[in-house]
């Protein structure tokens, strides 16, 4: 990026896609040395959920290998694998399809 | 050995360690300490200033482990890492320096916010080691069957030792 110019000046904007923001995807990925009962304790508290609905998403983790754990804007799902990643826990970005 | 965590005062944890396992908990933190460099950041006075840091992942399993890719897209994996690796190496650094604060022989009363960073810097040392063991998720039956006299013995059995104090310092704390 270019911090060095003083005066806002015109460039081509790429052509703008116009499809309705389609939410962002934060995804969990199985790994063998996260505990249970430690991605249930970082799903409650990261993302305020119940019991029950940690609990469940930890199974889909452990089970399927992955599991969704949120979705929205791109800048909140980095947010969101920014936080798992301080938790240790192994979360990719994508776009829903 | 340590009886593991258990629910203290004011949403804290409390625990005891023996001498031997201070020194052993000391010297796995203390290593993972030495892989997770200062948020290296560019020569760049301005990048420094806003954490901007390197954008490639390590070669080190421990590291590419500790420091994951957040997009299967190498562009787009490449640009997240290097606006949060810098802060993602810090919190890990200061999670480990705060189990070395309060990591002494004898009774061990946690508040939740130090409790908090142990359970992340427990995390921290079993992804170091379970990375290099390879370990799978049957380990705790391979230690059961594992003979004494096996030479990778005495690790996995920290280890396991670690997973057993990590899983009752989440519980302690739920």
């Amino acid at each position: 990026m270019n911090v060095g110019s003083t005066a806002p000046t015109e460039v081509e904007r790429p052509s703008i896609d116009v499809r309705p923001d389609l939410p962002w995807l934060t995804i969990v990925w199985n790994d063998p040395v996260n505990l249970m009962s430690y991605v249930t304790y970082v799903f409650r508290t990261v993302f305020g959920y119940s019991k029950e609905k940690a609990e469940k998403l930890m199974l889909d983790v452990h089970h399927k290998g992955k599991a969704v754990v949120s979705s929205g804007t791109r800048e909140e799902m980095e947010r969101d694998a920014q936080i798992m990643h301080s938790y240790g826990l192994w979360a990719t970005v994508q776009r829903d399809s | 050995m340590s009886s593991g965590f258990k629910p203290g005062r004011e949403g804290g944890v409390v625990t005891g360690f023996d001498a031997a396992e201070v020194s052993i908990l000391r010297s796995l933190v203390t290593q993972t300490l030495g892989l997770i460099e200062p948020g290296e950041t560019g020569d760049d006075p301005l990048e420094r200033a806003l954490g901007i840091g390197a954008s490639e992942q390590s070669n080190d399993p421990v590291l590419a482990r500790l420091f994951p890719s957040a997009y299967e897209d190498g562009e787009a994996a490449a640009e997240f890492r290097r606006y949060t690796e810098a802060t993602l190496r810090e919190g890990k650094r200061a999670d480990a320096k705060a189990m070395l604060d309060s990591a002494e022989p004898g009774r061990v009363e946690l508040t939740r916010e130090q409790a908090e960073a142990w359970m992340r810097a427990l995390n921290d040392v079993r992804l170091t080691l379970g990375t290099r063991l390879e370990v799978t998720e049957e380990v705790h039956d391979e230690i059961a069957d594992m003979s004494e006299h096996d030479p990778r013995y005495p690790v996995y059995v920290i280890y396991d030792w670690l997973t057993y104090l990590q899983d009752t310092l989440v519980r302690a704390l739920w």
